[in-house]
């Protein structure tokens, strides 16, 4: 295969003196969709942190395009094409559903380009349009995960960290949330998804990881890491 | 949407809420007490309004009888709800109301005279018991009152009675009296000519003058001139591009022309009071960035305006402490202004870097105690043979620049000066607003970890905004040395940093516009800290006001006396929705997406 996108090798990351990272490895190469699944607690979103320069590792090296950027700031990245879907959505609740977008493009120069991925999110997710003046906090779960994903497109990424997509949704909303995924990755974009769901997730998933306590224990296809029998009876509720 | 006519029903006019008018009237009777007890009617009555019927003081007193009528009145109105017809019934509404809270004071007049309370109220005395009498008897006092409460209020219930027209003329006609009355000084200050004309011997319109005042008020406002300049704000809201641009560039030329020319014509006191409310301004619209748009709660930031000042008494001033080395020059007041600009810089810095990295309540609680340090260390034995501890910097020269001189003695000079910064503050602000950094700034305000995560350095944005604060601030501080001639601690009290806050969130946070009517209104009527504003006699009772004001702006107008679109937006999106509910624009499942499509 060719060079990785994204890339973290060997990285310890410490918040103060407890470890929370232990040696991770794992690469995201361009246009692939991968899944990160953990436990509670077990590091996911510190692992995210640390890929976009919010946390820096105490050892190892987060590399993108054959590039070291261990150290370097969060902007770095993000105009490099990395960007995250955080959290719990978390959009800017009290400005519009515009102005999020708009944040979303902070970086960039190209007005004429951020209108462009403007009308693309609007094909993308025509609802948005409709909303484009509402205040984004009095948006529904479903309409908030639509613009928290349109917010992440006006940075033109080339790989997506997701961090828990399906948390906070009701179940039915779930499948869309995925399909939207998918959508997005059809696009060409490489995913990154951070996810407890694990079903949904390597269903559908190229490759995942799974991280335990900081510890990257397994790593295979998805098609494997859903026969795994350890895998099953951990995260598919299955004895 | 076409909103349906609904009959208005006629109800009879004791069918309404009993009970909740009644509540209504023991609220409006402890507002009076509190006002009574406060010391207000007492306090104000010297300044007399319309000789000899009414002072400061009553009036302290008897607004609040008529807007509780008129807030008794008010319905919300729903479309497709059914309107009650106006009529007798909130006459009787409004009459009881003002009984009940007219009650209280007779009750009041009674206690006073039967116990003495002197001892925790201090205004539980004669000189109150005279005024809630009217210098009479008891029995009058006890008589007058909850009739006098009762007509106010009917009159205020009545002002839904009447066509809008005719109630807009009427309000025009007695704010217009009142404002003519309570700003004599202002307006003799600036024209002298009036003096005799309109007002009597030791203040105070005459009767007559009040009469012909308020018909002139009544007549100009039904031929009317208030609508038509309404409809010139709607028609001016509602242009876009090029006509909008050309009526923004007119109005802001017109404003600049007042501004510019109205101190000319103008007495000193007119004169001072704008010196005083540019320094505030300078000072309000520096928060403004920190607060408004960044979005960090700064409690201390007088102490940039501190920093400002001493910075520049040092250099100008021969008594500055004696210990400063020598190769520290005295400057004159330009030159020292830039050193003063970067050493504020500095300072804005240092104390923003330990300080950024907080936030929310830790943030506002650290920054205040900042506010106090470097008042504490300008007054320290330590520093003493720098700063002269308590004594001061005196003698701080004025500000020299060749055509004229910037003294406190000729306050136009420190007006324009003020002027000066006042427009470079505001181009600045509203630069930065506009750029990428102001958008940084709200991103930062509304969430920062995920504004970090979308790029925005947050750190270096919110140094950027302590430090151009900081910058604003020390314009402030430098014109108030020029100004005052002496920089003492104790002109940058705490005090400082909260009135200044309260004038930003009064106005309108984040909003130039706001925080410019914000000054005007707090600083220009009520008064700073120390300066007196256009109503000198409120000074004993001006953080009562401001606090009453900011409580108020709080429940009922929290974005500001001028909001900014959006904030309006933010604050009063649950109301739009509701009412969009109501009118059936929202259907119940929109917010229970649909899955299926
Ligand atoms: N800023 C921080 N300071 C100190 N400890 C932290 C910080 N952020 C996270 N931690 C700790 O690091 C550990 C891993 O946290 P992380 O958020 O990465 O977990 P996670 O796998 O995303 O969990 P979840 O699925 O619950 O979101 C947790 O024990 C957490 O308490
Ligand atoms: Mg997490």
């Amino acid at each position: 295969m060719d060079q990785p996108l994204l890339e973290m090798r060997n990285v310890n990351t410490h918040y103060g003196a407890v470890h929370i990272l232990k040696d991770v490895e794992l690469a995201i190469y361009p246009g692939e969709l991968v899944c990160l699944l953990g436990g509670n607690a077990s590091g996911k979103s510190t692992t995210l942190k640390t890929l976009l320069g919010m946390v820096t590792p105490t050892s190892g090296e987060v590399v993108l395009d054959g590039e070291v950027v261990t150290g370097q700031p969060t902007s770095y990245l993000v105009e490099r094409g990395v960007t995250m879907v955080p959290e719990n959505r978390r959009l800017f609740k009290r400005l519009s559903v515009k102005e999020n977008l708009e944040l979303g493009a902070y970086l960039r120069d190209d007005a004429d380009g951020i209108d462009a991925d403007m009308e693309r999110v609007f094909s993308m997710f025509p609802r948005v349009k409709e909303r484009l003046g509402q205040r984004a906090g009095t948006l529904s779960g479903g309409e908030q995960q639509m613009v928290a994903m349109g917010r992440a497109l006006m940075a033109q990424p080339r790989v997506l960290l997701m961090d828990e997509p399906s948390m906070g949704l009701a179940p039915a909303l779930v499948q869309t949330n995925f399909e939207l995924i998918q959508q997005i990755h059809n696009e060409g974009i490489a995913i990154f998804i951070v996810e407890q769901n694990a079903n949904m997730a390597l269903s559908i998933a190229d490759r995942g990881w799974v991280l335990q306590t900081g510890r990257v224990v397994l790593d295979d296809t998805a098609d494997a890491l859903l026969a795994n029998p350890d895998l099953r009876r951990s995260y598919l509720g299955e004895t | 949407m076409t909103a349906e006519q609904v009959d208005e029903v006629t109800r009879g006019p004791f069918d309404f809420d009993i009970r909740g008018s009644m509540r209504r009237g023991l609220l409006l009777g402890l507002g009076l007490v509190f006002i009574s007890l406060a010391g207000l009617p007492i306090g104000l009555d010297t300044r007399i309004l319309i000789k000899p019927v009414l002072s400061l003081g009553y009036l302290s007193l008897i607004w609040l009888p008529f807007i509780s009528g008129w807030a008794s009145g008010t319905e919300t109105v729903l479309d497709g709800v059914a309107t009650t017809k106006r009529g007798a019934r909130d006459l009787v509404r409004g009459g009881l109301v003002g009984l009940i809270g007219g009650a209280c004071l007779s009750l009041l007049v009674l206690l006073m005279n039967w116990f003495d309370l002197r001892d925790p109220l201090v205004n539980w005395a004669p000189p109150l018991s005279a005024i809630l009498q009217f210098d009479r008897s008891i029995a009058f006092g006890v008589l007058v009152w909850p009739l006098l409460s009762a007509v106010l209020s009917c009159a205020g219930a009545g002002l839904h009675i009447i066509t809008p027209k005719i109630r807009s003329a009427t309000l025009s006609a007695v704010l217009f009296t009142l404002a003519m009355a309570i700003f004599e000084t202002f307006i003799v200050d600036v024209a002298d000519f009036l003096d005799d004309k309109l007002y009597g011997q030791n203040g105070g319109l005459t009767v007559m003058s009040a009469i012909v005042v308020a018909c002139l008020a009544f007549t100009v406002s039904a031929i009317g001139l208030g609508r038509r300049v309404a409809t010139a704000r709607v028609n001016y809201q509602q242009s876009t591009g090029k006509t909008k641009a050309s009526q923004t560039t007119m109005l802001i030329a017109i404003a600049a022309i007042t501004v510019v020319v109205v101190p000319m014509i103008t007495g000193k006191i007119t004169q001072e009071l704008f010196a005083n409310i540019g320094i505030f301004l300078l000072l309000a619209l520096g928060l403004n960035i920190v607060v408004g748009l960044a979005g960090i709660l700064d409690l201390g930031y007088v102490a940039f305006f501190a920093v400002g000042g001493y910075t520049t008494a040092v250099l100008t001033s021969p008594n500055r402490g004696p210990d400063w080395p020598s190769w520290v020059p005295t400057l004159p007041w330009w030159g020292a202004l830039l050193v003063t600009i970067a050493i504020s810089g500095l300072v804005g810095l240092f104390i923003g870097a330990p300080v950024i990295r907080m936030r929310g309540d830790y943030l506002a609680i650290v920054t205040l105690g900042f506010g106090e340090i470097i008042r504490i260390l300008f007054l320290s034995d330590w520093l003493n043979g720098y700063f002269n501890g308590a004594q001061g910097i005196t003698n701080v020269p004025p500000a020299d620049f060749g055509i004229i001189q910037v003294k406190g003695t000729d306050p136009r000079s420190v007006f324009y000066l003020v002027l000066v910064f006042a427009a470079i503050s505001i181009y600045v602000s509203w630069r930065l607003e506009r750029s990428r950094v102001g958008r940084a700034w709200m991103a930062i305000r509304e969430d920062e970890s995920v504004a970090e995560a979308m790029g925005v350095n947050t750190v270096n944005m919110k140094l950027m905004a302590f430090v151009v604060g900081a910058i604003l601030a020390s314009f402030s501080g430098a014109v108030f040395a020029a100004k005052v001639g002496s920089i003492f601690p104790t002109s940058f009290l705490i005090l400082v940093s909260i009135i200044i806050l309260v004038v930003v969130i009064v106005g309108g946070m984040g909003n130039i516009i706001g925080v410019i009517v914000g000054s005007i209104v707090l600083i220009g009527v009520l008064g700073g800290p120390k300066q007196p504003g256009l109503l000198a006699e409120f000074s004993q009772y001006k953080l009562l006001i401001y606090g009453a004001l900011l409580i108020w702006m709080m429940l009922r107008r929290p974005e500001g006396l001028v909001p900014n679109v959006r904030r309006s937006r933010e604050l009063h999106q649950e109301e739009f929705l509701q009412d969009a509910w109501l009118r059936g624009e929202i259907d119940d499942d929109a917010n229970t997406e649909e899955v299926d499509s």
